[in-house]
């Protein structure tokens, strides 16, 4: 596709490895702005390392990171790099259970507030104004997604489909340049699946986020994504457009199963 | 019958402050998921150190002292998380909780090499006062203390509930990983945590020294609070005052009604009878958050 365009974020020769699993080895990939990007492969791949890489959660043992064309420092902890931009949900939930779905939403926009302890307690009056501010995009993002009748229910009470939603909404609460999604429709039934590929492809097509997603469901994947990466095994097997994909024989082998090519 | 009120109210004043106690744990707890061992010894830190600018070494005003000594609290915030806790990030509560176990031998040793072990007594003015409310005595010095963690509390509760600062802490409590992942510095969370419980045990600590003067025993006032915190949910801010005030009261009345039928000094233990009772009934304490997880 658009192969002259500077890619958003560049994956140079990542390796990693726990022990003496190699879960990354030597992989590269480039993610282009205003692109959904999925990464595939079978379980144990090392998708979710390659995104925690990418976030931050791990540093790996070799390779750089290249965010907006400048090197990200080996130093970088992950918070700064959620500062940055790079907003993610997770494989398994990580709500604030406590807090309402608009409290999750509110945290998702802490970095992008200004106002400090002090001024929070000295100039009362700015930070209420800038609260105001944020609490107004916060009901955008809910109404985006539709979760208007929820707002006010602690996240432990949602039901699991919603919870996935309300963790979407608090990564798009950052307004980030990257959002990464781990698997976002885990789980869930076809009417949900239906409903967050249509969030994603309206975050992308109407809001212009740049996405990075992991998706066990090839119908979906297929669908949606501008470009895929094929991970087995901690390599890198195969990566280009949904039809070069499905036509890699590669990728048949290792992941679609060897007999049956017929389950995309 | 105005006998029961006078045991009642001078025991909810003895509870304010073991809530007062009981909070600093909750505050940590909540924040970082570590039982801080070193609550009581913050305390007496606390009132050492008062002490110290009011007469040992100097004689600062008040107003000023009080103000030196919450800058001490805040320089061991930050000596505690970034030289103590920082090596410990992601490791399992136990260590953090075993550090904290050092850190109260560490603030016991300083204390003692830097203002000595003699018992200090603390007198900041507070009229003493007592005065008859419906044919009940009161003490204006209780009633002082009272209002003192009153405003304590409902500053605490708007600042959790209301600011982003207070937002950020909570999410950090409720999710490290999470909370990272949006951008929220885990060890500056922990820094603002431990300097609010700092300053909660500089007010313990003047409470407290004013009552029974500063001395060592202060440190294991914190196992006053332990009660206190089970009945109350380990983790919850109104929990630790509504308990402590319900342990202060209880043990009171329990002494003096029930105390001379079974020969008195029940007050001991007591507390822990109340929490064995509601361990028995509610698992994560009167106001704690129930952690249900599926299977």
């Amino acid at each position: 596709m658009n192969e002259k365009v500077e890619p958003l974020l560049r994956a140079e020769n990542i390796s990693i490895s726990f022990g003496a699993l190699m879960a990354l080895d030597d992989v590269s990939l480039e993610i282009y702005p205003g692109e959904i990007t999925a990464i595939i492969g079978p379980n144990g791949a090392g998708k979710t390392t390659m995104l925690n890489i990418i976030n931050g959660f791990y540093k790996p043992d070799a390779g750089r990171i290249i965010f907006e064309g400048k090197e990200r420092s080996k130093k970088m902890k992950s918070n700064r790099i959620a500062a940055q931009g790079i907003a993610r949900t997770f494989q398994n939930l990580a709500l604030f259970k406590g807090m309402s779905a608009l409290g999750n939403i509110m945290v998702g926009r802490t970095m992008m507030m200004h106002s400090n302890i002090f001024s929070q307690a000295l100039y009362w009056r700015f930070s209420q104004k800038e609260e105001i501010e944020h609490r107004v995009a916060a009901e955008r993002i809910i109404d985006f997604l539709q979760i208007e009748n929820i707002r006010r229910t602690p996240a432990s009470m949602l039901p699991y489909g919603l919870r996935k939603r309300v963790e979407l909404a608090r990564a798009l609460a950052a307004e980030p340049k990257l959002l990464l999604l781990d698997e976002p429709m885990a789980g869930m039934n076809l009417e949900e699946k239906e409903d967050i590929a249509r969030f994603v492809l309206d975050a992308n097509e109407e809001l212009g986020y740049t996405i990075a997603l992991i998706e066990h469901d090839m119908g979906v994947v297929m669908d949606i994504c501008d470009r895929i990466v094929v991970l087995d095994f901690g390599k890198k097997i195969a990566e280009g457009t949904p039809d070069e994909i499905k036509a890699n024989t590669k990728v048949i082998q290792a992941y679609l199963g060897k007999a049956q090519g017929d389950n995309t | 019958m105005t006998f029961f009120f006078e045991v009642l109210i001078t025991g909810l004043m003895v509870g304010i402050m073991y809530s007062l106690v009981a909070l600093g744990f909750a505050l940590i707890f909540k924040a970082s998921d570590v039982f801080n061992m070193a609550q009581g010894a913050m305390s007496l830190f606390a009132g050492l150190a008062l002490v110290g600018f009011l007469y040992q070494y100097m004689h600062l005003p008040l107003w000023l002292s009080l103000l030196c000594t919450m800058g001490v609290m805040t320089i061991w915030a930050y000596v505690i998380v970034y030289v103590i806790l920082r090596p410990l990030v992601a490791r399992p509560p136990l260590m953090l909780f075993m550090a904290t176990f050092g850190v109260m031998y560490l603030m016991e040793g300083i204390g003692q090499s830097i203002y000595g072990t003699q018992a200090k007594g603390l007198n900041l003015g507070i009229p003493d006062k007592t005065f008859e409310v419906g044919g009940i005595l009161l003490s204006s010095f209780d009633l002082t203390f009272a209002l003192v963690a009153a405003v304590l509390v409902l500053g605490l509760v708007w600042f959790f509930q209301k600011t982003r600062t207070g937002r950020a802490l909570r999410a950090v409590s409720d999710d490290h990983e999470a909370a990272l992942s949006v951008g929220i510095p885990l060890l500056k969370a922990w820094v603002v945590t431990w300097i609010i419980a700092g300053l909660v045990a500089v007010v313990a600590g003047v409470a407290w020294g004013t009552r029974i003067g500063v001395q060592f025993s202060l440190g294991y006032i914190a196992f006053k609070a332990l009660p206190v915190l089970i009945i109350g949910g380990i983790d919850s801010i109104p929990g630790a005052i509504i308990a402590g005030l319900v342990v202060g009261a209880g043990e009171n009345l329990a002494e003096v009604f029930i105390g001379p039928y079974v020969g008195g000094g029940i007050q001991t233990f007591f507390p822990y009878l109340i929490a064995l009772l509601v361990l028995y009934f509610k698992p994560y304490g009167l106001f704690g958050k129930e952690i249900i997880e599926r299977v």
